[in-house]
């Protein structure tokens, strides 16, 4: 794909030769290293993901038999393992320094699970990730219903390490695991109707505490245009920390588009329709001067009631580090930079 | 007056040391929190949140006194009034100053475009701004030079600071669409300021001096 820079306001910080921070580069001994010890994991690894997947957890044995990767950060330990290759996606690897597990998964906004940050990481046990299905149906030449197994299956799990902006100011790096979308909506075969694709999440009151309130219209509703949706970078997300996602990070499969404001990315989803009109989403719907169907990451596009122009990078610098300088489209704008050319970004916000 | 047994313990010397180690308590929680890493994934925003709560609480607060005192014959507790105001405004300092260090990295030209261009934060700092002239008249020198008159009629400034709390408050949780424990907050404000009211027959009768 080719890099194409699209504006001469913004440096864009992930061509891939300059390196944010220079810790963050794997010497040569460490990758060396985990070669060796990659090839000796090979051979025990079955057994012991297996144990891992037996402890109550929903990713089941066989679907772990995925292909083994160096993986860049360290597994928590907490959930089922779910290993990623290396993406081979521009822009997949963020520089950046990757923000604690901790961090990760106790400061979500997940309204299903109440509106606080840490609700959500306190209510969401009693969400069921399995089992599971997704329908793909609208404008498609074939309506899918898949479950969980068939989902993990369909691609190959890439590990991606994103930023991940959220419209409130704050900010985090996560390893996520799992493949484009584009992989999965391209099993549907798309007819030529479809101009935008909808995203809906779970809404179940026994599930999901949050849903019984009005914070929200539920069921929870995202969308992006058909070419944003296409781009190799917007993912559907099974897991990060190369385990399967927490519930409170919107398991079992979320979507991940990482240079759109953090609430785009709908979690839980159950039902994605491709349809020839813009959806209208659930923020949207809620306040359409403050939430905009596109949402692009934008500095010099204030929310009406707060700055966007910088944020604060959760765990990171300690607890007077300055807020960092946001970036254009989140700092992926030399790869998707194109789906705007022409734009009126002001006007669709 | 027939004091009561509680009246009799809100005269002891030492319930005011008492009542401000109380005030405290909060604010070293929050520190405390701090420098142990238990502010959870956005400490700054925590403490920011937490200070402007805090603030909103010690107001609601200090304007129940008066009808307590009344509702529950306890006279005693208008010595402590005082303190509890001052209480407010020093949260309320805290808040604005966590704000401006954590959010705004103490650059004074960007509080003052953020006050300019952001009603939420205008009405937060018009509400630090009427609340100063009455902590810096809180002493007793201060009252006697006023007069007790014009101390009384100055320190009514208290109810705009409260509205002006409030429209903050309701303004910063808006934008999440929560607005229940807004509501709270509101519904115990009506009660604080509609018992005033229909005591002083009317609104009017509120703002006036005795």
């Amino acid at each position: 794909m080719a890099l194409i820079r699209t504006s001469r306001h913004f440096s864009h910080p992930d061509s891939g030769m300059t390196h944010g921070v220079s810790s963050e580069i794997t010497p040569r001994a460490v990758y060396e290293g985990r070669r060796a010890w990659l090839k000796e994991a090979a051979a025990l690894g079955g057994a012991a993901v297996g144990l891992q997947a037996a402890s109550g957890l929903w990713l089941s044995g066989d679907a772990e038999a995925a292909t083994a990767a160096a993986p860049l950060v360290a597994r928590p330990g907490v959930l089922a393992a779910l290993p990623g290759v290396r993406s081979t996606v521009v822009g997949a690897y963020a520089m950046d320094k990757v923000t604690p597990y901790e961090k990760v998964t106790r400061y979500n906004n997940f309204y299903e699970f109440g509106t606080d940050k840490e609700d959500p990481w306190q209510n969401a046990g009693t969400l069921k990730p399995r089992p599971w299905t997704l329908s793909i149906e609208g404008e498609v030449g074939k309506p899918l219903k898949l479950g969980l197994d068939d989902l993990l299956k369909l691609g190959a799990m890439e590990e991606r390490i994103y930023r991940l902006r959220c419209v409130e100011g704050w900010s985090m790096v996560i390893p996520w695991v799992g493949y484009s979308l584009s992989t999965l909506i391209q099993r549907a075969a798309p007819t030529s109707r479809a101009k935008y694709v909808e995203f809906i999440s779970l809404a179940d009151e026994k599930q999901m505490p949050g849903v019984r309130s009005g914070v929200l219209d539920w069921p929870y509703v995202e969308g992006l245009r058909i070419d944003e949706a296409m781009h190799p970078l917007t993912m559907m997300a099974f897991g990060l920390y190369g385990e399967v996602l927490p519930n409170q990070n919107g398991a079992p499969l979320r979507l991940v588009v990482p240079w759109k404001y953090g609430f785009k990315s709908a979690k839980s989803i159950v039902k994605i329709r491709l349809v020839d009109k813009e959806p209208v989403s659930s923020w949207t719907k809620a306040n359409a001067r403050e939430y905009g169907f596109y949402s692009n990451v934008n500095p010099t596009v204030d929310h009406p009631r707060w700055s966007q122009a910088t944020e604060r990078r959760l765990g990171e610098g300690g607890f007077f580090a300055p807020r960092k300088t946001t970036l254009m489209f989140n700092g992926y704008e030399a790869q998707v930079g194109q789906l705007y050319a022409g734009m009126d970004l002001k006007k669709y916000y | 007056m027939q004091l009561s047994l509680v009246n009799q313990w809100l005269l002891k010397p030492w319930v005011k040391p008492l009542l401000w180690l109380l005030c405290a308590v909060p604010f070293a929680g929050l520190m405390v929190g701090l420098a142990t890493d238990q502010l959870g994934a956005n400490p700054a925003e925590k403490l920011i949140r937490e200070t402007g709560e805090w603030t909103l609480r010690w107001l609601w607060l200090t304007l129940a006194v008066s009808p307590l005192r009344e509702a529950a014959s306890l006279p005693a507790l208008l010595r402590y009034r005082r303190s509890l105001g001052v209480t407010v405004f020093i949260y309320a300092v805290l808040h604005f100053l966590a704000y401006a260090w954590l959010d705004k990295g103490l650059v004074l030209d960007d509080i003052i475009k953020d006050v300019y261009k952001r009603n939420f934060i205008l009405v937060g700092v018009a509400a630090l701004v009427l609340m100063t002239p009455l902590a810096l008249t809180s002493f007793n020198a201060a009252i006697r030079k006023l007069g007790g008159k014009r101390w009384q009629a100055l320190h009514k400034l208290v109810y705009a600071v409260a509205l002006l709390g409030l429209l903050h408050f309701y303004w910063k949780k808006a934008a999440k669409n929560d607005v229940s424990e807004v509501m709270v907050y509101a519904v115990i404000l009506a009660v604080l300021l509609g018992w005033r009211a229909m005591r002083k027959g009317g609104v009017m009768g509120m703002l006036r001096t005795r």
